[in-house]
């Protein structure tokens, strides 16, 4: 099943490529806007909190439901809906996270959806570029997602940025010269002048050295890989729609159910023989850190375990009564799945 | 040293450009200087200041209500020709955020050429032309250029005042500062007024999302805004619900509305408002939000599998008394408001007359002379004395009405009705089932004959379109000059065409109620100052009669 869905994947790749809009020569701003807008969507899950917004934008992927997103908190919802252009809504189910990517790909219950055509090939700089997302969750119902233009202004490695801002993803990614990652723009599409997908938005980043916010999108080949990815299973993966990013279980550490968004990352148990036991891991711990890396949430937590490369090894520093203590837990196991 | 060798022979060597790039460049710079004569630079001293646009060649410029109202009635002006103007504050539209002020102290002013807004698109060229953070001391507009995001966009109100409906959304950088100047489409047309922006977390500066006002919306409360009045925006007096279906209905209706009068009720849908289709709450709000309050507009529901066309009058959302506070200056922070007033420029002394519910009444007398002097300029050709308007209804049968200073007569198959003068016009609704034809007709003539001073107190009250069952939004479409009056017991709005006739009067014999409405016509190419050739009167929606006059043909005399 997950082999049919990697082909379908590629199979969308080179035959939309081949067909687009830009068989028919230069298309007016226009046409290309509202050709690409078809396939973003606005998707509303968690959140509502100061500084968290309930919604983001995907992109369809493939005609049967496929839509890839930026993995956030939003997809922390037992109910994750999907509003396609034309106004039609749709529950969607959560197919896998790419954490590395901070990617994840939905799924939603539909047929002949409006497929975008994906640029293979890296953009340079210079390129002039157009940026459709459900930013500030302006657009509502059938009102379609807004659209902004500007060019890539250089393809850099984001590890260009860690330190300063805080990102698992250190691969290239295309920066852009105007302001693209909005609240809700997450997730938005990236195109060329003839409508091709360049890449999608990423999640609002800022450094915390100089305060500024950071515009960039993750190129197309690096999305395409991402979710084929996870299609595939060779990431973490689940198939509930409440899954974390990375699963504690597999270092035998069970923290606190995530009632709130902030739910501080309290040890409930510690699973008898596990790598959290050996490293002497209690129940009541408060964990306060991971590698260099400060976390003071549930959910941070699980995104710093998840952004450790597999293999590499995982420490933690807790609060036990009152006095910070290390624990290392030896290596991040390759297979994260229960 | 750097730009040194950057001058040097070897690195000047010319870049090949694209003629089409060298082509769009100069076509983008003919717009801009189409556009930034008619840009002007307000400056309201320790209150701020903002843009503007010129709309006439008589000085009157649209900006943001949020601009002039800390700056109160009179500001300072800068045009891009490198001089300041005084200007004085016209009318003020808190709720929809748009305010006039007219410039002085010049004969003729450069102003914008408008574009119907709603033929723009998202992925449309377009810039804005302003003074973000009040860069503009040398009084030049500074331009950004980018592209509409976002069509008939839906942003909610601060409390009731500053809601932004049907606007344009641009990724052209709007700033504070940037407030009511103009954004122009890529001809250097006026397509909106720019005045708000998504900030949030970044502080506030331009994110890549900011709205206008459509010019449409500008359109429709231009003659509201020149009576000098607190304008008020509509309510159809009925709240709406999107269904599971995707349909608009109505969840709520006040039974006192006009539109509970005209027959809509709870779980009614909306099918369109003003001749848009209406499939979304937000559809809904953003056409109301474009109409001033008092306009008549055709809405068409679907009521028990029935479509119905109703003609429905909308109502104000705000009491006067709101009103008056919303449009108020703010005190200022930390600080006592000082009470003696501010010395007003000498230019703009004597242009000013403050009254309750409006932001400058002298303005509303300049428009009720300018609407006088067209009534008298159409008067002088016509008859004077009694009235006479015989001829047959529509129905076939004949009528006769006579109408003089004192008294009027109206003979039809139902009966005869007399009104006189001397007594209250409300205690003689006659005939009977009109809501008051009568005395409609006799205030009709003696506003032909005398003016709008013969109609006891009456104001400009603004523009309204000549035939509301044609009206739909996003169409420019033919309006008429309104006057409202208060006078023997009765209130009146008369509407006045462009050539000083007075083309239909509703007359309310009682507040709340539903007016008596009489609609006159006139024969192709009939002379001006002539009766009219056909009158018809309507009460709630349903005809009461229609008369058409003329010589009454021998073969068919009574």
């Amino acid at each position: 099943m997950r082999h049919v869905a990697v082909r379908f994947l590629v199979a969308v790749v080179v035959v939309v490529a081949a067909v687009g809009l830009h068989a028919d020569g230069p298309a007016t701003p226009r046409q290309v806007a509202a050709s690409a807008a078809r396939h973003v969507v606005k998707i509303y899950g968690a959140g509502g909190v100061r500084g968290l917004e309930a919604y983001q934008s995907g992109i369809i992927l493939s005609p049967d439901g496929r839509i890839a997103t930026v993995m956030s908190t939003v997809l922390d919802a037992d109910d994750i809906e999907c509003v396609l252009d034309d106004g039609r809504r749709f529950a969607a189910t959560l197919v896998g996270v790419d954490p590395r990517r901070e990617l994840a790909v939905l799924s939603i219950e539909a047929t002949d959806l409006p497929a975008c055509d994906v640029e293979a090939g890296r953009a340079g700089p210079g390129t002039r570029a157009m940026a459709i997302s459900n930013l500030f969750g302006v657009a509502v119902g059938d009102e379609r997602a807004s659209v902004q233009r500007g060019v890539i202004a250089a393809v850099v490695p984001l590890e260009a940025r860690r330190g300063a801002a805080e990102a698992p993803y250190a691969g290239d990614v295309y920066v852009l010269d105007f302001t693209t990652n909005n609240p809700g723009s997450p997730g938005g599409a990236l195109v060329d002048a003839r409508g091709r997908l360049l890449g999608m938005l990423g999640k609002e980043l800022r450094s915390t050295a100089s305060g500024i916010w950071l515009n960039y999108a993750l190129p197309a080949d690096e999305l395409v890989a991402g979710c084929q990815e996870i299609v595939s299973g060779r990431v973490a993966t689940t198939t509930g729609p409440t899954a974390a990013p990375f699963d504690l279980r597999a270092l035998g550490l069970v923290l606190v159910p995530d009632l709130l968004g902030r739910t501080p990352p309290f040890v409930e148990t510690v699973v008898p023989g596990s790598p959290a036991e050996q490293a002497g891991l209690r129940p009541d711990d408060l964990v306060v850190a991971v590698g260099a890396r400060a976390v003071a949430s549930r959910h941070a937590l699980e995104m710093a375990v998840g952004s450790i490369v597999a293999g590499d090894p995982v420490r933690i520093a807790v609060i036990r009564d009152g006095r910070v203590v290390d624990c290392e837990l030896g290596p991040r196991p390759e297979e994260a799945r229960p | 040293m750097v730009l040194a060798c950057s001058l040097s022979p070897a690195a000047a060597a010319p870049v090949p450009i694209d003629p089409s790039v060298l082509e769009a460049e100069q076509t983008m710079v003919e717009a801009i200087g189409r556009a930034t004569p008619s840009t002007v630079a307000i400056f309201a001293g320790d209150s701020g200041g903002g843009s503007g646009v010129l709309l006439t060649r008589d000085g009157y410029a649209v900006t943001n209500f949020h601009v002039v109202q800390p700056a109160g009635v009179a500001m300072t002006c800068g045009l891009p020709d490198g001089h300041l103007y005084d200007a004085v504050l016209v009318g003020v539209d808190p709720t929809g955020d748009l305010a006039l002020i007219k410039l002085l102290g010049r004969d003729e002013f450069p102003c914008a050429a408008v574009a119907n807004s709603d033929g723009v698109e998202v992925g449309d060229a377009c810039f804005t032309a302003g003074n973000p953070f009040l860069l503009g001391t040398d009084l030049q507009p500074s331009i950004s250029v980018g592209i509409v995001s976002g069509v008939h966009r839906y942003q909610f109100p601060a409390g009731t005042i500053l809601e932004y409906t049907d606007c344009l959304q641009v990724d052209a950088a709007i700033n504070p500062g940037n407030s009511g100047g103009g954004l122009f489409d890529a001809e250097g047309r006026l397509i909106g007024i720019n005045g708000r922006a998504s900030f949030e977390k970044r502080g506030r500066v331009n994110v890549g999302v900011g709205y206008a006002i459509s010019t449409n919306q500008v359109r429709h409360f231009m003659g509201v805004l020149r009576a000098g009045r607190i304008c008020d925006h509509a309510t159809l007096g009925a709240t709406v619900a999107t269904s599971a279906d995707g349909r608009v209905v109505v969840s709520d209706i006040l039974e006192s509305s006009d539109a509970w009068r005209r027959g809509l009720r709870y779980d009614d849908e909306i099918v369109s408002l003003a001749g848009r289709a209406v499939r979304t709450g937000n559809a809904f709000k953003n056409v109301l939000g474009t109409l001033p309050a008092g306009w008549q507009v055709p809405v068409v529901i679907r009521s028990g599998g029935r479509r119905r066309e109703l003609v429905v009058r909308l109502a104000s959302v705000h009491s006067a008394a709101d009103l008056k506070g919303l449009a108020a200056e703010p005190e200022p922070e930390g600080r006592r408001p000082d009470p003696t007033p501010r010395e007003l420029p000498a230019a703009v002394r004597g242009l000013v007359e403050q009254r309750q519910g409006f932001a400058n009444a002298h303005f509303n007398r300049v428009e009720r002379d300018r609407v006088a002097a067209s009534i008298a300029a159409a008067r002088d050709a016509g008859p004077t004395g009694p009235w006479l308007l015989e001829g047959r209804l529509g129905t076939g049968e004949a009528f006769r009405i006579e109408l003089t200073d004192h008294a009027a007569t109206i003979d039809i198959p139902t009966g005869t009705s007399t009104l006189v003068t001397s007594d209250d016009f409300d205690r003689q609704p006659v005939p009977p089932g009109s809501g008051g034809l009568l005395p409609a007709l006799v205030l009709w003539r003696r506003l032909v004959l005398e003016g709008p001073a013969a109609l006891g107190h009456t104001i400009y009250w603004g523009t309204a379109p000549r035939d509301p069952t044609a009206f739909q939004v996003g169409t420019p479409s033919d309006m008429v000059d309104v006057l409202e009056s208060s006078v023997s017991g009765v209130e009146l709005h008369t509407f006045i065409d462009g050539s000083g006739r007075v083309v239909a009067v509703d007359l309310w014999t009682q507040p709340g109620t539903d007016p008596c409405e009489v609609r006159m016509a006139w024969a192709e190419g009939a002379p001006l100052g002539s009766l009219p050739t056909r009158i018809e009167a309507r009460r709630g929606g349903d005809e009461f009669a229609t008369f058409l006059i003329g010589p009454v043909p021998a073969e068919m005399g009574p």
